[in-house]
């Protein structure tokens, strides 16, 4: 199965059973359809041993892909999710204005309890709570979110090529997923993040290191099913490049996925680098929800009962994780045939005299036609 | 049986690897490792630095020789002499910690997978009933807070201010260990508070997954069937649905030991509980790099074994795996 990576013999190349004995002219041949033609083209064989060209006008597909994504809008929880992500977001660009001045200021007597000169208090140094709470979801989110776009990019390079390829590179990618999906994760970050010179960037690439596996995991299994569909086939019969059947045929059916593993990724980096700030790796001295938490704790904020010196940052990492997973439940419910069903029946059986305990079977979805 | 020697192969390997970057990671410090550990550890005297550079396998030899002794030391579990708790072997402290973490963790990770699957089978089977609307998203809420920050506010509040649970270390000071009802009764009492932050972060997760599978299953024919066949509802909902619907379960826990183990390291720092994590980031404080390596490995390998008793557990659940 390995010959699929070149434009083997066409014969080879048509997968479904109804289309055997179809002599398919090569690219080259006197059809005069080559792959620098810039008009999409979708190639089929009948039973009859016709061969039918169908030239697809582009928006049509490009609509259809992106159906979930509208969906998505319209879902509750994903509102909800990025309403919450969007205002810390907000909150990160707009510091200066909301928080004006340096949070490392030493602003007052330390562990005062919250007031209106002080909204979140001070913490065991003095220094302003709510400036370093505001402030500190700059660099949280920075982390986060480039975190979050270099292991969706890592593993969607990996999780495609072996799913796309299969064989020995698919063999030699699984095993190295594999491998970094069973070594624990935070261990491995502490000791990196203890060996490698301290900084924002070593910590943006022991979280990458270490967290791009379980997305490689997820986009190889949905490559290797995507990779048999006709179109795939189509393009191959077309002479494509492998390259570009990857990037533009099989890449674009999977948006849906690389979103929501970027969600995750960026979920994982933002608790895992506050996690690794609250142990004291890292820049101590930058100000982040996770070096805010560090300090409550080695000023002994729980013994002198200083709760507004962890909660308010512990609150922010947790709202953000929690808005964006929101998104992640709302995109499985939208791309989910069997949740989708679920939420259909419901929404028809709404107000209906119907013991509905008594259907356990989940419905099917069909696409309305 | 193939399927298990398979899954060895794979661990063993696993272990290599772990052992490789263990070997290398010294070598990504920034100037003379010997020196920068050294120097960060303190003062040693000549025999100590000797004792330093052998431990990390840092001798004039070719760097293949180096691998190969750093590999037969670690594998007999010598990884040199610990700085911060000096002259004591790393081996010995890491020992001191292994069962700690054991207990905490076997005990936390069988409780919230327990608990979690129940609510999830339940969920499922009474779609869109009191359980299945409620208490999800409450445990999705919950699981969102790191676990070390709940943590922090479970210790704050149950422990500091109400002072229900104890707030410090595995069992009570002035208790010597051994096998009397005091002693267990105070490890029992000083696991609780740890253990429940644990199981509720981990909870969702297990809930919502065991919920969407069992909607997949419930959609399959040889349910109906069984509903046709007039089979009681409990037979259907554990024998037919449930047991199928727990292997990504299974497959899941494997997977998640690992994650689990992470939320507890941070867990066991906060409350000063003596396992590997409160030794890991307390060498990682004290930079006691052969510590660090010693606790990477043993942690990596407490995972690999118990990933190990998760496949042979597996095949007795999955006959098709047995089959293959």
């Amino acid at each position: 199965m390995d010959t699929h990576n070149n434009p083997a013999p066409i014969e080879q190349q048509t997968p479904s059973p109804e289309t055997v004995d179809i002599a398919i002219p090569s690219p080259e041949g006197s059809t005069g359809l080559s792959s620098r033609q810039e008009l999409p083209v979708e190639v089929e064989g009948t039973p009859a041993g016709q061969i039918v060209v169908t030239p697809a006008t582009l928006p049509v597909p490009t609509r259809q892909r992106l159906i979930w994504l509208r969906t998505l809008l319209k879902n509750p929880k994903a509102l909800v999710g990025i309403a919450i992500v969007s205002i810390f977001i907000l909150v990160a660009v707009f510091a200066p204005v909301i928080a004006p001045g340096d949070p490392t200021e030493f602003v007052d007597s330390p562990n005062l309890p919250p007031s209106a000169t002080h909204l979140f208090g001070t913490e065991g140094q003095g220094k302003d709570v709510f400036r370093q709470t505001v402030w500190g979801a700059r660099t949280s989110l920075f982390i986060g979110f480039v975190t979050g776009l270099i292991i969706t990019v890592v593993s969607t390079i990996i999780g495609m090529s072996a799913g796309y390829f299969r064989g020995r590179i698919d063999d030699v990618l699984t095993l190295l997923t594999n491998l970094f999906l069973v070594m624990p994760g935070l261990p491995l970050l502490i000791i990196l993040s203890a060996f490698l010179a301290p900084g924002t960037g070593t910590i943006i690439g022991a979280l990458a290191f270490t967290g791009w596996a379980f997305g490689a995991r997820v986009k190889r299994a949905q490559t290797l099913s995507l990779r048999e569909k006709d179109f795939v086939a189509g393009a191959r019969v077309g002479g494509e490049s492998s390259f570009k059947i990857i990037f533009s045929e099989i890449m674009p059916n999977m948006i849906s996925i690389i979103m929501g593993s970027f969600i995750s990724a960026t979920t994982y980096a933002i608790s895992a680098s506050t996690a690794l700030a609250f142990i004291g790796l890292g820049n101590v001295s930058e100000v982040n929800w996770g070096t805010n938490l560090y300090w409550s704790q080695n000023n002994g904020a729980i013994l002198q009962g200083a709760w507004w010196t962890f909660v308010p940052s512990g609150l922010c990492v947790a709202l953000v994780a929690f808005g964006l997973s929101f998104i992640n439940y709302a995109l499985d419910e939208v791309t989910n045939p069997r949740l989708r069903a679920e939420k259909e029946l419901n929404n028809v059986l709404k107000g209906k005299n119907f013991r509905k305990t008594r259907t356990r079977a989940t419905p099917v979805y069909r696409q309305p036609r | 049986m193939r399927y298990i020697l398979r899954r060895l192969g794979f661990y063993l390997i696993a272990f290599w690897a772990a052992i490789t970057l263990d070997f290398f990671l010294p070598r990504l410090l920034p100037g003379d490792p010997a020196a920068t550990i050294v120097g960060s550890g303190g003062q040693l005297d000549p025999q100590q630095l000797q004792a330093v550079k052998e431990a990390l396998g840092l001798s004039d030899q070719p760097l293949i020789l180096q691998y190969f002794t750093f590999l037969t030391h670690a594998i007999r579990g010598d990884f040199g002499i610990s700085y911060s708790n000096f002259p004591a072997p790393v081996f010995s402290v890491i020992l001191t910690g292994l069962w700690w973490t054991l207990l905490l963790g076997g005990c936390s990770v069988i409780f919230s997978f327990l608990i979690g699957n129940l609510i999830g089978i339940f969920g499922s089977w009474r779609r869109g009933g009191a359980v299945d609307s409620f208490v999800p998203p409450l445990l999705v809420l919950v699981g969102a807070f790191p676990p070390f920050f709940l943590g922090l506010c479970a210790l704050y509040l149950l422990g500091f201010q109400l002072r229900w649970f104890p707030t410090r270390h595995a069992y009570e000071d002035t208790l010597t260990p051994g096998f009397d009802l005091a002693f267990f009764g105070s490890v029992i009492q000083h696991m609780l508070l740890p253990s429940l932050v644990l199981v509720l972060a981990h909870l969702g997760g297990w809930a919502l997954g065991m919920r969407n599978t069992m909607v997949g299953i419930l959609a399959e024919d040889y349910i109906t069937m069984a509903e046709a066949k007039g089979l009681t509802q409990n037979r259907i909902m554990y024998r037919y649905a449930a047991r199928n619907a727990m292997l990504p379960s299974i497959t899941a826990f494997g997977i998640t030991l690992g994650f689990v183990l992470s939320g507890q390291l941070l867990i066991e720092q906060i409350f000063s509980y003596p396992g590997l994590g409160f030794l890991l980031i307390s060498a990682v404080q004290k930079l006691d790099y052969p510590l660090m390596q010693g606790l990477f490995l043993m942690i990596t390998l407490a995972v690999l074994v118990a990933n190990f008793i998760v496949d042979i557990i597996y095949t007795r659940l999955d006959p098709r795996v047995r089959a293959g």
